[in-house]
């Protein structure tokens, strides 16, 4: 099962590899990372999705809340986080197709960033069935390049 | 240790706190080089040895250790030595060890002697000499990344980035590597930050808020832990080292006499519950005795303590003890549900989760039932003994088992702390030589580590200068590390080396044998050199000895003798380690056992070789 973890972690060099470092050497592969600094100054705010049962995802989380550098971990795998990551798609487009493309986008509210003689960029931001739906239309365009910052989540409560 | 002290030193404000004067060291507040902080601070924590090898990048230190009238640098021959000396001296005394090397090869070598502690709960603090801030990442002479290459082995680590960080670093990993569950810290300090000048202010506390171990364990969970005990007819208590770390062998104790529980120990829980006790039932896993697997498989309820379900110990996970229910007491919440599901866990420190739960089933007013249990395991252990006189078929051999024995027998198990290489011989040590206190017998459990006994036998020794230190050794073990026998000499540490020397790997040659068609790959070393002239070499006194007749004044010599000795025994390469469990295979699958019933003969032995 797709787990979202949140990781808060000192803001030190060489943590994030501790922690990925953790993560692969315990079998298992990371989906998505991303990486910011946060409110507070000291610590960073990873995001990472993980596919791994219950007990392995238990171990997981286990392993990681005993780095000393790891401050909190949650789990965002539920329905009560919001989901965003952005993605930049670079997609094949004859001048006679761009409104097409154009129309397609609006309808994400995705934007165009980039006009080129045979192509548009494009930015779209969402949770992933929305990219996965305007991803499956600009594909009969040809993308020619995809670029994502990996998922980020957030509670929706006002405390975690 | 007196009772009052441990109690002191349990106190919670206490856990981890500087052993030595902290920041009422003379030296608070002085102005010094960064290299005499190190120094100075490992004087404020009460560090009273250092082991180590200096170089390039360490000079400064060294340099300051020159001055040092509190600290005993003991120089190994090899950086790896150094590490299994400190370890050596922390699984002896339960402080953490210390070690200090130079940057490149020199923190590279300490890698084997990290993991090896890290694999078995050991308290280390390891400081490593680094190229200058300004080249780190240039490729200089003498660097390693030995923060990155060290990370999955440590429990913590620092790349000292500022004199102004310099003695925080060092409370907190002297604190992190001996509290909670214990393990290394390593602190790689550049060599330009040894050479500046800072104001030495030592702090007492650590403010670490992400880590605060649990050591208290949930009421609640006791209790329900207790209604399990009290209602197990056939329940075995299961020992590993944490028993050991915790020191919480006299609560362990109180428990299996008010229950009657019989008690199987790990490798690393040796000691920890004496092995002349009626209720213990000593080594259980793939070398254990048949009666403790039996124990295990047979059992209801397992009460986990400080042990961690090692595949050397259940065999088969999925036939694992199929009939029991799990209490896991550990104080690593991560080691609880990793292996087996434990239906009531437990996070807390041994000595007081043990002593909650003791007071929970007397408050109970609870008495044993497991009197039919403890007779048909003692009925198992009749019927399948460890050794039996019949079985010793080769008179003009040494047999194994009975050097142990023997070797056993000759030593005050209150005095004496026998270390183990990687191998036959340490299963053997483990099946034959008893121990009856905690800390008395070192072995690498979780990494094997051929090459760890010898220097950890020497570090032991330099910390418990009273006691006998006697390091089992395989002659390919000792091959290892043999180099610290000038250690040895120089620094005269009267540790003894018995190497039951059968000219082989013996613990693979057994596998090829049993496993792999008798194809023995690269596994015999006929061409050892002779021991005793190598000790001769060395400055130690020698001996070897090949009749059986002979082995016990051997073992009266070496132990009557003043300084160093190895004694040399020749054993048969064809020697096997038995019982066995074969890899794969579940834990009451036995091979080799000694059975009364038909003659006291080993049974199910897979080739005809077998003995």
């Amino acid at each position: 099962m797709r787990h979202v973890l949140s990781v808060l972690v000192e803001n030190k060099p060489g943590v994030l590899s501790r922690v990925t470092g953790l993560i692969s050497r315990r079998g298992f592969n990371i989906e998505s990372l991303s990486v910011g600094p946060t409110e507070d100054p000291t610590m960073s705010r990873l995001t990472a999705i993980v596919n791994a049962d219950e007990v392995a995802y238990e171990q997981i989380t286990k392993q990681l809340h005993k780095l000393i550098s790891v401050h909190k971990i949650t789990d965002l795998t539920s329905e009560d986080a919001v989901e965003r990551e952005l993605v930049l798609y670079k997609v094949n487009a004859s001048p006679e197709r761009r409104n097409e493309i154009i129309e397609i986008a609006n309808i994400f509210r995705a934007k165009i960033v980039n006009v080129g003689r045979s192509s548009l960029t494009i930015e779209a931001t969402g949770d992933g069935s929305k990219l996965k739906g305007l991803e499956d239309l600009l594909r009969s365009y040809g993308i020619k390049e995809t670029v994502r910052t990996g998922k980020i989540a957030i509670s929706r409560h006002t405390k975690e | 240790m007196t009772e009052g002290e441990t109690r002191q030193r349990r106190n919670a404000a206490t856990i981890g706190a500087p052993r030595g004067l902290g920041s009422k060291t003379p030296k608070q507040g002085a102005t010094m080089l960064g290299a005499e902080a190190i120094v100075a601070s490992l004087e404020a924590e009460g560090v009273e040895v250092v082991f180590g090898y200096p170089g390039g990048q360490a000079i400064r230190i060294y340099d300051a250790l020159y001055d040092s009238t509190q600290l005993r640098h003991v120089l190994a021959r090899h950086e790896q030595g150094a590490v299994h000396m400190a370890d050596g001296y922390a699984r002896a005394t339960g402080r953490p060890g210390v070690a200090i090397v130079t940057s490149g090869p020199g923190a590279t070598n300490t890698v084997t002697g990290i993991a090896t502690a890290y694999m078995d709960s050991v308290p280390l603090v390891v400081i490593t000499g680094q190229v200058p801030r300004p080249v780190i990442g240039t490729d200089s002479f003498q660097e390693s990344d030995i923060v990155g290459i060290t990370m999955p082995v440590v429990k913590h680590s620092y790349l000292l980035q500022s004199t102004d960080e310099l003695t925080t670093t060092m409370r907190e990993a002297f604190h992190i590597a001996s509290t909670g569950r214990p393990g290394p810290v390593l602190i790689d300090v550049p060599s330009d930050l040894a050479g500046s000048m800072m104001t030495f202010e030592y702090p007492d506390e650590v403010n670490i808020p992400s880590y605060k171990p649990t050591y208290r364990g949930n009421a609640k969970q006791i209790r329900a832990a207790a209604k399990l005990i009290e209602a197990a007819e056939r329940p075995v208590l299961y020992v590993g080292g944490g028993i050991v770390s915790s020191e919480a062998s006299p609560e362990l104790i109180r428990l299996a006499e008010l229950m009657q529980v019989p008690v199987v120990t790990t490798l690393m829980g040796k000691g920890a519950f004496p092995s002349s006790h009626p209720l213990c039932l000593g080594p259980v896993g793939m070398h254990g005795a048949k009666y403790s697997n039996l124990a295990m498989t047979e059992s209801d309820l397992i009460i986990a303590s400080g042990a961690r379900f090692s595949d050397r110990v259940t065999g088969l996970l999925s036939e694992f003890a199929p009939h029991a229910d799990v209490i896991h007491i550990d104080i690593d919440p991560a080691e609880i549900g990793k292996v087996r599901e434990a239906q009531v866990p437990i996070v807390g420190d041994l000595k007081s989760v043990l002593e909650g739960l003791v007071g929970q089933l007397e408050k109970d007013g609870a008495t044993p039932q497991t009197a039919q249990w403890l007779g048909e395991i003692d009925a198992w252990r009749k019927r399948y003994p460890f050794y039996h006189a019949s079985v010793d078929d080769a008179d003009a051999e040494i047999v194994p088992e009975l050097v142990m024995k023997e070797l056993s027998r000759q030593l005050d198990p209150e005095a004496s702390i026998v270390v183990t290489e990687v191998g036959q011989h340490q299963m053997w040590a483990h099946q034959f030589i008893d121990r009856e206190v905690p800390r008395s017998f070192l072995s690498s459990g979780g990494l094997g580590t051929m090459g760890f006994g010898f220097p950890a036998a020497i570090g032991a020794a330099i910390a418990e200068p009273g006691k006998t230190v006697v390091c089992v050794a395989g002659d390919g073990s000792f091959q290892m590390n043999s180099q610290e026998m000038a250690t040895a000499a120089i620094n005269g540490v009267p540790v003894k080396v018995l190497i039951l020397d059968n000219r082989a790997l013996g613990m693979v040659h057994q596998w090829q044998k049993l496993f792999y068609d008798q194809r023995y790959s690269e596994t015999l070393l006929d061409a050892n050199p002779d021991f005793v002239k190598l000790a001769d070499a060395y400055g130690w006194q020698g001996e070897r000895v090949v009749r059986p007749g002979e082995v016990p004044r051997a073992i009266e010599r070496m132990l009557a003798s003043e300084g160093p000795y190895l004694l040399d025994v020749a054993i048969s390469p064809e020697q096997n380690v038995y019982p066995m469990v074969a890899p794969g295979a579940a834990l009451d699958n036995v091979m080799g056992a000694i059975d009364v019933a038909v003659g006291a003969v080993r049974t199910d032995v897979l080739t005809a070789e077998g003995r």
